[in-house]
């Protein structure tokens, strides 16, 4: 019960402390909105259901991974996040309090490109249920890779180079853009070595039904990726912040 | 064994030793010391103590919790005031209070009643639904203060608490702390100010270069260094001469004028005031003062660490930031 308080309080604060102020919120709207316009610019004739999973995937992406990464190293600039270590509250809970803040922004940034596209074609045959636990595992495993980060970096500003030293990357090889059947062939082993891979391929399945992966086996490799980041994030927790 | 029990604690960083085997015990309900310059070893200690790093060697027992084994239970009985106030900017003083209170597990109806009173008892009342980014640095310390006592801790602990805050505020902080004392709350301060440890502290002890040079009670501490007795007199008249018949009058005394023109008689003995007092008025001298000298903390934290106080003056003015 007294953990449930501490994590419910932490995400509580978080949300009403960072993902609710006017600034995030707008990045979280125009940041999508612009990549679905982006891409309804350079390819007008091109099908919107089939962008939609890249605009989901990368808006879910770019919203946790850089949301979790400054917040951690501000608080940890500022020490408050001290309170947090010292606090008698297991580790795992405070790190998943930590992360289910940004697993909501992410959900609400994969929001604005469907209903932008709800507007403009028929969703009527996506399969919401598979796009829903999608977006929660892609946001999952962006929140732990944003936490990563936040566990290496010292400034904000850090955090974020060291955000899209990754992401960018990640974007390329995850088959968004390129089908991982036209990378080079050494890059394809990377590809399956990235959980946006997984996550891309099951909304791809979900949206327009062209998935190559069978979305149980992606499903059971997003898990995974989360129990790994999560260990990792905790062991570096422990490792770096209580010296 | 204490409330707090240090023994053999080590803490190496690289090859730097910041922390060498030092040990110490608190008791329940008193206020212990830890006083030293700068790069001393006293955050590395207070840090250790909190769970917030490990030790190289050595054991830390809170109230017999042994805090390397079983840290969040340990913690569960500290209150923490670290010495930069690091509350959230962005909540409101009442806000900050709930929020440090729920991550000790108190619920609403606990932690509501608690932070309104706990902001009536630090005279922020009114400040309670500012911000804390709008607070005064005096007020930022009263509510880090607050925020660590909110789950009523058996041991708090206090990294500079009074450094770099106006006088009342320094004041008020002070009371508070003697007022836990009296509710039987343990208390372990690290502080520059030596004249502060000295009115408050019931024991102290001085680190320098990771070790701890002294320790005990301020009289202890004091007949360390004071090997003897010395009575200082202000008197009406010139009394170059009187030294030497002083000295042969009271033998074992050694008697000597100092540049303000009082006299200081000194002696392993006890020295009786009322034949001193006759002499001089058999010498037709008019006294019009007469104390007794003895060593400040100051003084005995000079002798013992080899430190000047003026180094610790600097480190105040640099606002005691490690």
């Amino acid at each position: 019960m007294k953990s449930w308080i501490a994590f419910w309080n932490i995400l509580k604060k978080d949300v009403k402390n960072y993902y609710l102020k006017p600034p995030n919120i707008s990045w979280g709207i125009i940041f999508p909105l612009s990549w679905t316009l982006m891409q309804l610019i350079r390819s007008p004739g091109g099908n919107i259901l089939e962008l939609l999973p890249g605009l989901i995937s990368m808006s879910v992406l770019f919203g946790t991974t850089s949301m979790l990464a400054v917040t951690i190293t501000f608080e940890r600039s500022g020490r408050s996040f001290d309170r947090l270590l010292l606090a008698p509250i297991n580790l795992s809970v405070m790190v998943l309090a930590k992360i289910a803040g940004t697993i909501l922004f992410g959900i609400f940034n994969a929001l604005v490109p469907v209903i932008f596209a709800s507007f403009l074609i028929d969703l009527s045959a996506v399969n919401w249920g598979l796009v829903f636990l999608a977006v929660l595992m892609i946001a999952i495993t962006s929140a732990l890779l944003g936490l990563l980060i936040a566990v290496s970096a010292k400034q904000v500003f850090e955090a974020q180079t060291f955000s899209n030293f990754f992401r960018f990357p990640m974007l390329f090889l995850c088959g968004l853009f390129i089908p991982i059947s036209s990378l080079p062939l050494v890059l394809r082993p990377v590809s399956f070595c990235l959980p946006l891979t997984y996550g891309t391929d099951i909304l791809r399945g979900a949206i327009v039904g062209s998935n190559t992966l069978v979305p149980l086996l992606s499903f059971g490799m997003l898990i995974l990726f989360s129990v790994v980041l999560f260990l990792i994030c905790r062991h570096n927790i422990n490792r770096k912040w209580i010296l | 064994m204490g409330m707090v029990s240090v023994s053999n604690l080590k803490k190496t960083y690289g090859h730097f030793i910041a922390v060498d085997d030092i040990s110490f015990e608190i008791e329940k309900g008193e206020i212990f010391g830890f006083l030293g310059p700068n790069g001393a070893g006293k955050t590395s200690t207070l840090n250790m103590m909190i769970g917030l790093s490990r030790p190289t060697a050595g054991e830390i027992r809170i109230d017999g919790i042994d805090i390397k084994t079983q840290t969040k239970k340990a913690q569960a009985k500290m209150g923490i005031v670290p010495d930069e106030s690091n509350l959230y900017n962005e909540l409101d003083g009442f806000d900050n209070l709930c929020f440090c209170a729920a991550l000790y597990g108190m619920r609403k109806e606990e932690r509501e009643p608690r932070a309104r009173q706990l902001l009536e008892q630090f005279r922020l009342k009114e400040a309670g639904k500012r911000p804390f980014k709008a607070y005064s640095k005096g007020m930022r310390r009263k509510l880090t203060i607050a925020a660590a006592l909110i789950h009523s801790p058996q041991v708090l602990f206090l990294d500079e608490p009074t450094t770099g805050i106006d006088v009342e505020s320094s004041r008020q902080i002070r009371d508070m702390i003697l007022e836990l004392k009296k509710k039987g709350t343990t208390i372990f301060l690290t502080t520059h100010y030596i004249e502060e440890a000295e009115r408050i502290c019931d024991k102290i002890a001085f680190i320098a270069e990771g070790r701890i040079v002294a320790s005990g009670t301020v009289p202890q501490l004091m007949e360390s260094i004071s090997h003897g007795h010395a009575i200082q007199f202000v008197t009406d008249k010139n009394i170059e001469s009187l030294p030497v018949d002083l000295q042969a009058c009271f033998k074992g005394s050694k008697v000597t004028i100092r540049p303000d023109h009082s006299l200081v008689m000194a002696s392993d003995q006890r020295i009786p005031l009322f034949p001193v007092m006759e002499f001089f008025h058999e010498n037709k001298v008019e006294v019009y003062e007469a104390r007794e000298l003895r060593p400040s903390l100051e003084d005995v934290f000079v002798k013992l660490t080899g430190i000047e106080s003026s180094v610790l003056k600097k480190d105040k003015e640099k606002g005691g930031r490690q």
